[in-house]
């Protein structure tokens, strides 16, 4: 008797909620796979696909923002020997999932610690509110790439925020399968999407894009690109998450700026009268 | 008066026939933000107010007092004395002209009259059960009847703020209606009591009903509530005639009451009147301020701004 | 007729020195290359004092200055002594109010009403609110022991200048900060009477370091290497240019650019304070305000009534003297602004929009444009996208909350909006659609220290003002 012949699975881009191919029909052999190589037209189309996932995303109620954060954890929870065959440490996918979780739960009390009453002088109601910037691209770290990957999209998207994150160059298996995830969980299509491929062709797409809001340049590892993303981001004044300098330990806990860097603060103002 | 005004005017008359056509219309009117409206008379109050102008905002102001005396102690003698001074304010300045009106009690008309009789100064009665209202319409009536054939020319009367408060603004309506009816050639003034309306949308509702059941005049108080005339409710109630006019070509003035004691406050609201509906109502036919002790510092003011030396409240007489 | 006599405020509590120099290191100092430019009334065209221009070697000299500050004395201060410098400050900002808003009126053109009534008691109550945070900063939902970033570059407009110092220097200064700040080209008298007060005040050598000059001065200063945070109020165009300049660089950026807001107005707004927001919010400071209401969206079923009522108003507008203690609108700060205010209103009319102004008699001398009002105005008009930082209104109309918001939003700025309606969950629903950092809802230009203060979108990032007004010059 023969053994049996797996079925082998396609890595493909994860845009709208959908699993397309590079609609260049480029791919390139990464942890012995081949898995798609995006063009700077896919990093357009995710934009597209972001920007309208924004409204609902961005509307929906934040208590429903982190229910269906938390199903999202409860599918990487069930996901996670897929992880640790692709490679990744048991311990960074629980990792990945407790940070995963950390998140979902600020979906409704970020606004309340970051905005407030300002007591003016003067009879006027006065609320600062923080609100989501809109589409941020995301350039997510090397490795690890798993936490680091989760590390980056849940902060930006918690608040209601969509994104199109750049993946892993040399370890996209994670961000793929992680995509899957995603599409399985309740997570309206478009909040998420995924490019695999090279950074420097995506994300000075995504740096120089004008229905962009901010980018975060944690996986930029070269100097020169990063500086160059940034100019390009200065062209409608994105807001820049620059990566912190030196080794950054993804297992240590991550605190607010992530999540407040991709937010506005919207503060209105109404007499109180009879 | 143009066609769009008399169709709007007729329309606008129609509206006493019926409680809900008032109501419809009163509650159709624009709001006014407290803050907004307080912070324009605030800002209206900030003007400065220098020499020639302020000579000619002092004369103007005397010439709009209402010289106003409403105790139950007044006497013939003590209403005597203040018609004496409402024709010659400044018995030492024969160039300080006289003032609006003399404001009394209808008991006290006929002593005025005496002495105002055959003069440009007005005569005023409050009536129509002042201050409180609380009496029954032939009451109220008669009480104006009574003080228009003692010789009043001008009938301060007060509205049914009870009923209004309560929405009957049809019984309000046919009150004031009533009351112009009883003054026949004497003008109107009604009386609001700002300071029981207590918000600026009723003031603004309070004017318009005034004003489409006949009111001459709007003025803010009778002087016997702890709030009286304040400059935002004034300002509401300037809009309030401005707005009017625009819709129906009848021009109706305004008349603060209350609280106006100095010189400077006098000013700010002529500032007020002068930005809010223009020259049109910088007049003592249209603008009226019932006040007592005003006159007095009028005529300091006055004094200092000719002589350029600062009087005291023995060179001017206390009536 | 009711005329109002002159009433001009007396500039004599103003002592004008014919030259200044820089303020580094706490005294005032020559430019090293001699450079000077001339302030001058952009009323009168007079000038009023010569100003140095500071070079490379200034802005050298000063960040060093700001170094050895913040490493020696600024940095170790405990909190509680910082925040005794800045009450001091706020303190004789009160003390000498009437001379800083003469001068700010005096060198910036507007009018003495407003920098008496609205800059100077908002410039003292920033400083006396930031003074508070010194000793406070570890409450302040940054972490449990925020560091300040270091020496801070901070350029600031010509709009409100004294203002715009404060928001920039008391935070900086309550967090920890010491600050080199380069006022604008054509307003940096307050700046340096500032200075004085600084001297005043005994804050120490360094701490606060004044660079006059212009647009090289600027670049020079942000561009400097040993600066650790950037602070910039401007044009979006130079805004961006900083952006650029900074990529690659450790240096915290914060900046608050221009803008071209809508004010909404429903058609059960309250009418008559809605015509005092909608004058409020284009002609106060001549209209020389980022968050000016510069695109009026009035519903259609009521714009003819709304029209009527702010041509009623608008004329009674009293344009003349900045120093006379009547004038609601003053001049235009600089020949180049009023000539960028023409060229726009000219292609207003040009692009078909009907274009109206009351009757006004503009002095002679001097820069000034008549409030003015463009109807007919729809998007594709340059006056309804461009900021024209005047006193110049585009008037647009809409038919739906949904078209409003639409319209609202349809700019690359976002830093104000206002709304006008009587009913208060419209109120709400709009708020949350309108992408602007401040909302005024039946109220407009409104400021508070307290507050926080800024935009999304291209009219910058980061927040002025309040609790999250720290968090610019903090290390987070």
């Amino acid at each position: 008797m023969s053994e049996r012949v797996a079925v082998r699975k396609t890595y493909k881009l994860f845009i709208g909620g959908k699993f397309p191919r590079s609609e260049s029909g480029r791919s390139y052999l990464v942890q012995s796979s081949n898995v798609s190589l995006a063009s700077r037209k896919d990093a357009r189309d995710a934009v597209v696909a972001a920007r309208a996932a924004v409204k609902g995303w961005a509307g929906a109620t934040a208590y429903n923002r982190g229910q269906i954060l938390y199903r999202a954890a409860e599918m990487l929870e069930g996901r996670r020997e897929q992880f640790v065959a692709l490679g990744i440490p048991g311990d960074e996918v629980d990792a990945a999932v407790d940070r995963w979780v950390w998140y979902a739960g600020w979906a409704d009390k970020i606004a309340q610690v970051y905005g407030g009453a300002n007591p003016v002088a003067g009879p006027y109601f006065n609320l600062s509110a923080p609100e989501p910037t809109g589409v941020v691209a995301v350039v997510a770290p090397e490795r690890p790439a798993l936490l680091g990957l989760v590390s980056v999209i849940a902060p930006a998207i918690v608040s209601g925020n969509t994104v199109v994150v750049a993946a892993s160059p040399t370890e996209p298996l994670a961000a793929v399968t992680l995509a899957e995830v995603l599409a399985t969980s309740d997570l309206p299509g478009g909040v998420v999407n995924i490019l695999t491929g090279a950074i420097t062709e995506t994300a000075p797409t995504l740096a120089s894009h004008l229905d962009v809001n901010a980018i975060d340049l944690t996986g930029v590892t070269d100097a020169t690109l990063a500086t160059d993303l940034e100019v390009k981001a200065a062209e409608n004044l994105k807001r820049v998450l620059r990566p912190a300098p030196g080794d950054h330990d993804w297992f240590a806990g991550p605190g607010l700026a992530r999540m407040t860097t991709l937010l506005e603060t919207k503060t209105v103002w109404h007499p109180k009268g009879v | 008066m143009t066609a769009t005004t008399t169709s709007a005017r007729s329309e606008l008359s129609e509206l006493g026939r019926s409680e809900t056509a008032l109501r419809t219309f009163l509650h159709g009117l624009p709001g006014v933000d407290q803050v907004g409206a307080e912070q324009r008379a605030a800002q209206l109050g900030t003007r400065s107010i220098k020499t020639t102008a302020k000579a000619q905002a002092i004369d103007l102001a005397i010439r709009m007092v209402d010289l106003t005396t409403l105790e139950g102690a007044d006497t013939p003698g003590k209403v005597r004395a203040l018609a004496a001074k409402a024709l010659r304010p400044d018995p030492a300045d024969p160039s300080c002209p006289h003032v609006g009106a003399v404001c009394v009690y209808p008991a006290m008309v006929p002593h005025v009259a005496e002495v105002l009789r055959g003069s440009a100064v007005h005569l005023a009665s409050v009536a129509t059960a002042f201050p409180s209202g609380q009496a029954p319409l032939e009451i109220k009536l008669a009480d104006t009847r009574a003080a228009v054939a003692a010789g009043a020319d001008e009938i301060d009367m007060v509205i049914n703020r009870g009923a209004f408060l309560a929405g009957r603004y049809q019984e309000v309506y046919d009150e004031i209606v009533a009351t112009k009816e009883a003054c026949g050639d004497a003008h109107l003034k009604v009386i609001l009591e700002t300071g029981e309306l207590a918000t600026y949308d009723n003031v603004r509702r309070a004017s318009w009903l005034a004003m489409l059941a006949g009111g001459d005049f709007v003025k803010t108080s009778t002087g016997k509530v702890p709030v009286a005339a304040t400059m935002p409710v004034t300002l509401v109630m300037l809009e309030a005639v401005r707005d009017f006019r625009a819709a129906t070509g009848r021009q109706v003035g305004v008349k603060p009451a209350g609280g106006i004691k100095t010189t400077k406050d006098a000013i700010k609201y002529l500032v007020m009147v002068n930005e809010t509906v223009g020259p049109d109502w910088l007049d003592p036919d249209w603008f009226r301020f019932g006040a007592s002790s005003l006159l007095n510092d009028l005529l300091m003011q006055r004094t200092k701004l000719t002589t350029g030396t600062y009087s005291g409240p023995d060179y001017f007489t206390l009536d | 007729m009711f005329e109002y006599a002159p009433a001009p405020e007396s500039r004599s509590v103003v002592d004008l020195k014919p030259s200044y120099g820089l303020f580094v290191d706490g005294e005032f100092v020559d430019p090293a290359d001699g450079g000077s430019l001339k302030s001058i009334n952009p009323a009168s065209e007079e000038v009023l004092a010569e100003v140095a221009e500071a070079g490379s070697a200034d802005v050298e000299r000063a960040v060093r200055a700001a170094r050895k500050a913040y490493d020696k004395v600024w940095g170790p201060m405990p909190g509680r002594d910082r925040a005794k410098y800045l009450y001091r400050i706020a303190r004789l900002i009160q003390e000498r109010s009437r001379e800083l808003a003469v001068l700010e009126s005096l060198d910036n053109g507007k009018p003495i009403r407003e920098s008496r009534d609205v800059d100077l008691p908002l410039v003292a109550a920033h400083f006396f609110y930031y003074a508070g945070w010194a000793d406070k900063l570890e409450h302040a939902g940054f972490g449990a022991d925020p560091k300040p970033i270091g020496v801070a570059a901070q350029v600031i407009p010509w709009n409100f200048p004294l203002l715009m110092l404060a928001w920039k220097i008391a935070p900086a200064l309550a967090a920890g900060n010491t600050v080199v700040l380069k006022p604008a080209e054509t307003t940096p008298l307050t700046a340096l009477l500032f200075a004085e007060i600084c001297q005043q005040a005994d804050l120490p050598a360094g701490v606060v370091n004044i660079l006059t000059g212009a647009g090289d001065t600027g670049r020079a200063l942000v561009e400097h290497p040993g600066v650790d945070k950037v602070a910039f109020t401007g044009s979006t165009e130079v805004g961006r240019a900083i952006a650029r300049s900074v990529a690659g660089t450790r240096k915290k950026l914060t900046v608050e650019l221009g803008g071209k807001a809508a004010n909404i107005v429903f058609d059960d707004a309250p009418v008559d304070q809605a015509v005092e927001g909608i004058v409020n919010g284009i002609f106060f400071n001549q209209g020389h305000v980022c968050c000016a209401g510069s695109r009026l969206l009035v519903q259609e079923n009521v714009a003819d009534r709304v029209l009527e009522s702010l041509k009623r108003r608008m004329a009674q507008l009293r344009v003349g003297d900045p120093l006379d203690k009547n004038t609601d609108v003053g001049a235009i700060n600089s020949a180049a602004q009023l000539e960028r205010i023409r060229e726009l209103s000219d292609a207003g009319s040009a692009e078909g929009a009907e274009r109206w102004s009351p009757p006004c008699e503009l002095p002679d001398r001097g820069f000034w444009f008549a409030p003015t009002i463009f109807t007919g105005v729809t998007q594709a008009h340059r006056i309804a996208r461009e900021e024209i930082f005047g006193p110049v209104l585009s008037v647009l109309t809409f038919r739906t909350p949904a078209e409003a918001v639409e319209k609202a939003n349809n700019t690359p700025y976002g830093l104000s909006a206002g709304i006008w309606t009587d009913k208060g969950s419209r109120i709400l629903w709009m708020a949350d659609r309108l992408r602007a950092g401040v909302i005024w809802a039946n109220t407009f230009n409104k400021f508070d220290p307290t507050s926080p203060f800024g935009g999304y979108k291209e009219s910058g990032y980061g927040r002025e003002g309040g609790r999250h007004g720290l968090e610019g010059y903090l290390n987070v």
